[in-house]
């Protein structure tokens, strides 16, 4: 909550800078429930681990680890803790405009002190902390297991990406019990962000936040661009990645070039507020109209950065699930290299109202829509390799790309509507545009997270998820996403405008009320979600993936155990087809050991990436609360477990033979036991399918 | 003149309301000046262009699947076999290119987007808010300031000021001069048509007009802070110009005068503000609060023109 302004501190104490104990909101009824729930829940983790004694385990395997597999599966894990925290955000959101009918502010339970940190909290985590946090967790889990290596390039790089990551997703969290957060909108546009209007912790907050895991995310880029571009499997052409691989390469690409710009625009804002310049500000030569240029010149290509890989990950559950090659890949790599271009010469479509001039709106408008050519061009692609396939209803990764076809037209369409300047200058900020972002953000961004997630899940633990559920969460996530969403396009004709605390038109009331009740159904959806991972952790013994192989996969993931072991390969395949996989059974090359091993090379866990994150956690801290030693402090320390890190020679190690045999001796005992018992229950056998009906006389 | 401004807007909303039903809600749709009408038909042209396209796309996205469907492995052992005669369709597992087909699918979306783009083009320059609208009239002006959290209208021509409260005579062009004296705010009255940025230090041109009668709702279209749902206003289009001049006598009446004290009164932070009127007491007032964020260059520009009746003179003195 934020408090009154003349209880801020405005002179740092030596020693506390300016937290105060009016910082903590006791008085929030809502608050303090989460922070007992938060607290327990808490307790509860860390209880358990102490009274399993599993302390040491978490630290050597886990928390220290710099096997990608592992950090990914983390990833995966705070983003959907996330999730829960954005998504309370949106119920919260729905509720209150659902009931928030009045002629002046104070209607609904939630005073716009309140409501417009949670709109601006919800933009924030879901974006930064949700879907970029499940992506990168998704590309960590695939992306060296798609191209044949041990491991990324960087490998103390990537954990300390995670940790960076964690830190900032936690600082973030801070924020709801001390302090505020920032109620500027999730992109924080000066003057609103300046000192002058927001002079308390909360824009701080979001600042630090976003710059640390901004610089987690850009050493990612740079690990994954170097991870594909230098250490794919022998064999692998570029044209012979998957394309998975390929649009992750893009995105990668699009990271490195984009966030830096983030982090020079938050530098500046921090600037602006920590050492009162002027870059910003309305007077003293600053110009706000610079922030939203830079902000949107790094915030469009984010966009294509959070799609980009899940068109990939769309592709190769289409071409999995159709057991068919995929159709017009090389019109796929094109059309995706194309959008990493033009990403970059859209970004003024975000402000077509400040007021450029017609042809400045025009080129962009254009610019804007040529980029519908090539997504256009990949959603003919996927329905080409449906077609003449035989697609698989059981998968429940195909029910969210089903999701995906259902949705993304209409989200193409509006998108296209708004690329229209004079049509953006009555669609801009309304509740249209809202529909138009969740509607490409949830159908393609979310939902080809979802399908990735369903579809790797049994490479990475080696357990299927429940089919059934998935199902359903599939199915009413899509009907929930159309009954929440299409009354928002319908605000928008009605002249609506987003971030309304309250509104006096009564007429919306119905549309938001129905807006409220996909956003129920969704909570249904998420609710099997966890469901769904929960039976399916304790019914493994039944969905156990023996053969490393469970959808009939095409690609080089499957061609090793599930879970992989930690050096992914004993022997690094020799690459003959982009569907690998799929290469090797057609030609009976596929389930057979290797005729001998050979050491491995492999990166050692390190405690650097841990340390350096939870210190970067401290210095965010005390920089949100101008606690100068503690910042100066933290920020020494990181600086010299960085050093010592670097100095350090215990950095990697090899893996005899004697392991890997007994590694892989076990993995093959299990691939015949998987073989015996998918033979035994006289399911054709998906392994068998796809291959294409080449060996149709059932399992070998 | 709480019950004025009733009989006021029961007069003049009735026609509209009549002319356009139930469905004057979909204020984008329910077009009240030239602008907003010709987005209307841009927005629903557009949209019909690309159904073309996502219509047949959409539906693809279900007949393909389910046309392609692997038959049911619960029917039988052999259910994997490679056909499964009259009822199973064509399987092709290694159909993956297709010249004729990527032709059409790059094709069209071109073709489309290249139709698009024309529209586009002509649009961003015949809808430009800058582009003074076209009519036998002369163009009113009317300065717009954003205040935390209030719309501040003055007509430097009739010498009124008002808050939260404006008026136009219909069929008569109006150009908005917008700049905020706070955070960055969008001035928009979705009946009239475009919106645009009210910044700081800027003036951003707006072309508007109202071709029917009534009481439009106006609003701030980015969130500027904590008071923004409340920073609204009504936007009265008046039949005759002679209820205009009422409406200006009205509020030139009022009593009192937008002088520099009660401006500073006005940028103090206040939320759900209640229509307020006055004559402007200082002509001036726009150029002195775009002044204001111009820094040092500002304060002498400021020094040039604010006093009016040494303008011309200290204009001399430049060499």
């Amino acid at each position: 909550m934020a408090i009154s302004s003349e209880s801020i501190v405005t002179e740092a104490h030596s020693l506390w800078g300016r937290f105060t104990f009016d910082a903590i909101p006791y008085e929030d009824p809502i608050l303090v429930t989460t922070f007992a729930v938060v607290l327990m829940g808490s307790i509860g983790i860390v209880g358990s681990v102490l009274y399993f004694g599993k302390l040491k385990y978490l630290w050597d395997e886990w928390l220290t680890s710099v096997d990608h597999k592992r950090i990914g599966i983390m990833y995966i894990i705070v983003s959907m803790i996330m999730l829960l925290r954005g998504f309370s955000d949106a119920l919260l959101m729905r509720s209150q405009q659902a009931v928030a009918v009045a002629s002046e502010s104070g209607a609904g339970y939630l005073p716009p002190e309140h409501y417009d940190q949670i709109f601006t909290a919800h933009g924030v985590i879901m974006i930064f902390f949700v879907a970029m946090g499940l992506l990168v967790g998704l590309m960590n889990l695939v992306v060296p297991l798609q191209i044949g290596a041990r491991d990324v390039a960087f490998p103390f790089l990537n954990s300390l990406s995670f940790w960076l990551f964690v830190s900032a997703a936690l600082l973030l969290n801070v924020s709801l019990f001390v302090g505020e957060f920032a109620a500027a909108g999730w992109l924080a546009y000066p003057p609103l962000s300046g000192k002058e209007y927001s002079p308390w912790v909360g824009v701080d907050y979001w600042l630090w936040a976003l710059q640390i895991s901004g610089i987690g995310t850009l050493l990612s880029g740079i690990n994954f661009i170097v991870t594909i571009l230098r250490m794919r499997a022998p064999g692998m052409t570029l044209m012979k990645m998957p394309v998975f691989v390929w649009t992750s390469l893009c995105a990668n690409a699009l990271i490195v070039v984009a966030f830096p710009i983030l982090t020079v625009c938050l530098s500046l804002l921090t600037l602006d507020r920590y050492l009162d310049m002027n870059f910003f500000t309305g007077d003293g030569g600053g110009n706000q109209m610079m922030y939203v240029n830079l902000i949107w010149a790094w915030g469009h290509p984010e966009v294509y950065i959070l799609v980009l890989p899940c068109f990939g990950i769309f592709s190769e559950i289409t071409a999995t699930f159709s057991r068919k090659r995929l159709f017009g890949y090389t019109s796929l790599v094109y059309a995706t290299a194309c959008i990493m271009l033009l990403s970059f010469v859209v970004w003024l479509h975000h402000f077509f109202t400040m007021g450029g001039g017609a042809n400045v709106n025009a080129f962009f408008g254009i610019m804007t829509m040529i980029i519908a050519i090539p997504t256009g061009v990949k959603l003919f692609n996927w329905l080409f390799t449906m077609y003449k396939g035989q697609v698989d209803y059981n998968a429940s990764a195909m029910w969210w790309t089903m999701g995906f076809y259902a949705t993304f037209g209409l989200g193409g369409l509006t998108g296209v509507m708004l690329a229209i300047p004079a049509a953006d200058y009555v669609l801009h900020n309304s509740l249209f545009l809202v529909a138009h972002f969740h509607n490409v953000i949830i159908g393609g961004v979310i939902f080809g997270l979802f399908a990735g997630i369903a579809y790797w899940f049994p490479k990475a633990t080696g357990f299927k998820l429940n089919e059934t559920l998935g199902r359903w969460a599939a199915a009413l996530w899509t009907l929930g996403f159309f009954v929440a969403f299409m009354p928002l396009y319908v605000l928008g004709f009605m002249g609506m405008t987003r971030r309304m605390n309250y509104y006096d038109n009564p007429v919306w009331n119905f549309w938001l009320l129905v807006a409220a009740a996909g956003a129920a159904i969704i909570l249904v959806a998420i609710l099997i979600q966890f469901y769904q991972i929960f039976a399916s952790i304790r019914d493994h013994k039944e969905n156990r993936d023996l053969t490393g192989d469970p959808w009939g996969g095409r690609t080089l993931e499957w061609a090793t155990s599930s879970p992989p072991p930690f050096y992914n390969f004993a022997v690094l395949p020799d690459i003959r087809d982009r569907d690998h996989l799929s290469y090797l059974k057609e030609h009976k090359l596929d389930g057979k050991p290797p005729p001998k091993y050979e050491p491995i090379h492999m990166p050692a866990n390190t405690w650097a990436g841990v340390v350096i994150g939870m210190l970067s956690l401290g210095f965010g801290l005390a920089m949100v609360w101008w606690v100068w030693w503690l910042a100066v402090a933290t920020f020494v320390a990181m600086f010299a477990a960085f050093l010592v890190w670097s100095f350090s020679r215990n950095k990697d190690y090899w893996v005899s033979v004697e392991e890997i045999e007994r590694i892989e001796g076990e993995r093959w005992r299990r691939y015949e036991e998987g073989l015996v018992q998918a033979a035994a229950v006289n399911q054709p056998g998906d392994r068998t399918i796809a291959v294409g009906g080449l060996v149709p006389e059932g399992a070998r | 003149m709480n019950t004025q401004k009733k009989m006021q807007t029961a007069a003049i909303a009735t026609p509209g309301l009549m002319l356009s039903g139930c469905g004057s809600e979909w204020r984008l749709l329910d077009p009240a000046g030239p602008i907003a009408h010709e987005i209307m038909w841009l927005m629903i042209i557009s949209g019909v262009i690309m159904l073309l396209v996502v219509v047949p796309v959409t539906l693809m996205g279900f007949v393909f699947p389910w046309r392609y469907r692997k038959r049911a492995a619960s029917a039988g052992s052999d259910s994997h076999q490679l056909t499964n005669p009259g009822k199973s369709a064509a399987y092709e597992p290694y159909w993956e290119h297709s010249g004729k087909i990527e032709a059409v699918v790059w094709g069209i979306p071109i073709a489309i987007i290249m139709v698009l783009g024309y529209v586009t083009y002509t649009s961003s320059h015949a809808l430009d808010p800058r582009r003074p609208i076209e009519s036998d009239k002369p163009t009113m002006i009317v300065q717009v300031v954003a205040l935390q959290w209030k719309w501040l209208f003055i007509y430097p021509e009739e010498g009124i000021a008002s808050v939260n409260e404006m008026a136009m005579p219909v069929d008569q062009p109006v150009q908005f001069l917008i700049t905020s004296d706070g955070p960055m705010n969008s001035f928009f009255i979705p009946n009239l048509g475009s919106q645009i940025y009210a910044m700081s230090g800027m003036e951003n041109r707006l072309h508007l007009m109202a071709d029917r009668p009534g009481v439009y709702d106006g609003f701030s279209a980015n969130y500027s802070g904590y008071g923004h749902s409340g920073m609204k206003f009504k936007a009265h289009a008046m039949a005759t110009a002679a209820e205009f001049d009422d409406w200006v006598r009205k509020v030139k009446t009022s009593g009192e005068s937008l002088d520099d004290a009660v401006y500073e009164s006005l940028r103090q932070k206040s939320r759900d503000v209640a229509p307020m009127h006055f004559a402007l007491g200082d002509a001036l007032l726009f150029s002195d609060v775009i002044d204001r964020y111009s820094g040092s260059l500002g304060q002498i520009s400021k020094q040039r023109i604010k006093p009016k009746d040494q303008q011309s003179a200290m204009l001399n003195e430049v060499p």
